[in-house]
């Protein structure tokens, strides 16, 4: 496969691959929780790690709970029970802000690019530990400038990295859908996170940037950090990701090496439902003839 | 009709401790609304909380006027702390709600005879400004500036006004254009973008509606020290959108914009009122009489307004590029 550099599944994982499998270095545990919005669960996690320092993908079916389970890691949404730690701190009922300040950041699925702040105000934005973000220090400019010089510096790397540093001065309302998820990037590694969770970076996006999305995800891990995202789209999970949590009704179903998971029937039978075998073909036949009435009018 | 006439009268009035007072309210509805997204529909209540909260320091608990002036600030504050708590958490519109309603419930609370040996009622409170006019530097007389003459206690009320108006507008250039103000728009444009930045945006929004509340209490301190009477009945919820009207004149996301959209809407209630009160006169508009003018030249600049907005969402003096991606 084409993570030729990624570690044997005995580095990542202790003991049988399954469900909720414990991991050699864990830098998230979740442990039964749980999300109901009225009858329906939304999210069940018994119990999940994601291993440091490596690129995790989430995936599973439309309504398998990939999203609520980030909005609940994260702290944008509470859930009715469960305990969840990161880096051994527990996050349970922390608010979203202080999550991403331990070093937890996460991105949307629809795209929030603060349209109305040009490109290097959205980068600057990121950054933690502003001196000129506190109301008091911000009146006087030279207790701020210097911070604000050091991460306009940093954020003039990254925006070079994401290839958006022609539009440094725009309006980030101007950029393309594609460049909007790479800005949304660009801005949460401001912070230099420790774990960054991409929700579906690649929907939308141009398949002339998908390429270089998927290098700027290896760098992120070559650099040491942990990334963990949701996504649909099966080449790019294959390509790029070293561990796959696969989620169906809310519940984790299978978890693996790309290579392996794909083969479980478990996922097989998510993605594809279970009578995915059986033939289809006398369903197609009143719908050709439908079209074909259409056609006589 | 005397053009002329009109005209300097509506030069007058765009310099008038009225104008002082909306653009300094103005100016904190832009730090609400332009800045942070806010939605504050009791900027009236603002100022007259710092208004009451000033006589009343004066009045009944005799205190001098340096610490009236800094318990009217006070009250503005802990009154955007009792709106803000229970509401910035929620979605916009709530705030507009509880806004709205609060500035309606202080009016008549002042207004209520049970507290009027402390509020004067309906009557309202004059017995305060004695301090305030002791203080005057500027010595008896009259003193002419070509398009008006004013007196030396009127010449004192604008130099404290516009004083303020500068301070207060230099304050917020500094403010808006540090990484605080980045916070501030950062949240007006996706409030859940920064706070997955690690930003405390409840707290900033708490921040946001205490500035602006701030700057509406020093607009409704001027505007009763230079009357030297406060009165319940002229904080209305007219009050309230005359101010909307001056910010959006001029243009919510910037500073300029509620200082000249201050001036300029006064003026043009000026000047048509002169028109057309002196139109009315000639009988050139037979179907109108006098009484008839202050209710039509409202309307006219209503729809003025609507065809601001529509045609330039960004106010004069906004930024037209910010307006350009609706969507």
């Amino acid at each position: 496969m084409a993570n030729s550099e990624s570690l044997s599944v005995d580095q990542i994982c202790i003991g049988e691959i399954a469900p909720g499998c414990r991991k050699v270095d864990p830098i998230l545990i979740a442990d039964g929780v749980k999300r109901q919005f009225g009858g329906l669960t939304a999210v069940d996690v018994a119990h999940v790690e994601i291993p440091r320092g490596l690129i995790t993908a989430l995936i599973g079916p439309n309504g398998a709970g990939k999203t609520t389970f980030f909005n609940l890691l994260t702290g944008f949404d509470k859930p009715n029970q469960g305990n969840w730690s990161f880096e051994g701190q527990k996050l349970a009922g922390l608010s979203p802000y202080k999550v991403a300040r331990l070093g937890m950041i996460r991105t949307f699925q629809l795209t929030k690019a603060l349209s109305l702040l040009t490109v290097i105000e959205n980068m600057r934005l990121g950054a933690q530990k502003q001196p000129g973000e506190s109301f008091l220090t911000a009146l006087i400019r030279p207790l701020w400038i210097r911070r604000e010089k050091q991460i306009t510096d940093v954020a003039d790397t990254l925006l070079k990295r994401f290839k958006l540093d022609a539009k440094r001065e725009d309006y980030a309302a101007s950029l393309s859908g594609g460049q909007r998820k790479l800005l949304e990037m660009a801005r949460a590694l401001m912070s230099e996170p420790k774990l960054i969770m991409l929700d579906e970076p690649m929907a939308g996006v141009n398949p002339a940037l998908t390429q270089s999305l998927l290098d700027h995800i290896k760098d992120l891990k070559s650099n040491g950090t942990t990334v963990l995202f949701v996504e649909h789209d099966m080449h790019m999970v294959r390509h790029i990701s070293d561990w796959v949590i696969v989620m169906a009704e809310g519940k984790v179903v299978a978890e693996g090496p790309p290579s392996t998971v794909m083969k479980n029937q478990a996922v097989i039978d998510a993605y594809l439902g279970a009578h995915h075998d059986t033939d289809l073909g006398t369903m197609a036949k009143p719908v050709a003839s439908r079209s074909t009435k259409k056609d006589d009018k | 009709m005397d053009i002329l006439k009109i005209f300097t009268l509506a030069l007058g009035e765009m310099l008038s401790p009225t104008t002082i007072t909306f653009v300094l309210c103005a100016l904190g509805l832009a730090v609400h609304f332009g800045f942070t997204g806010l939605l504050n529909f009791g900027q009236a209540a603002f100022a007259a909380v710092g208004a009451y909260g000033m006589v009343i320091s004066i009045d009944t608990l005799k205190l001098p006027l340096f610490l009236a002036v800094l318990m009217g600030i006070l009250c503005a504050v802990i009154f955007a702390l009792i709106l803000g708590i229970p509401t910035l958490r929620l979605r916009a519109d709530y705030l507009a709600i509880v806004t709205i309603a609060t500035a309606e419930v202080f009016r008549y609370f002042m207004t209520t005879i049970g507290f009027s040996d402390v509020t004067g009622g309906s009557n309202g409170l004059s017995q305060f400004g004695s301090e305030f006019w002791a203080l005057n530097p500027i010595p008896e007389g009259n003193y002419n500036f070509g398009f008006a003459t004013y007196r030396a206690d009127q010449l004192y009320v604008l130099m404290v006004g516009w004083g303020a108006v500068i301070i207060g507008a230099l304050i917020l250039r500094l403010l808006m254009r540090s990484p605080w103000g980045r916070v501030l728009k950062g949240i007006r444009e996706d409030e859940d973008a920064v706070r997955s930045l690690g930003k405390n945006v409840f707290f900033y929004k708490l921040q946001a509606l205490i500035i602006g509340g701030v700057f509406a209490s020093v607009g409704g301190m001027i505007f009763v020290l230079n009357l030297s009477n406060v009165q319940p009945q002229v904080w209305t919820t007219n009050f309230t959108f005359t101010i909307w009207s001056v910010l959006l004149l001029g243009g919510a996301a910037t500073i300029l914009g509620p200082i000249a959209g201050g001036m300029i809407f006064i003026a043009l209630i000026s000047v048509t009122q002169g028109l057309m009160s002196g139109l009315v006169e000639l009988g050139l508009l037979p179907f109108l009489t006098q009484p008839d003018i202050a209710q039509i030249r409202l309307l006219l600049i209503g729809l003025s307004l609507m065809l601001l907005v529509i045609f330039r969402p960004q106010g004069l003096f906004g930024n037209k590029k910010e307006t350009q991606f609706n969507g």
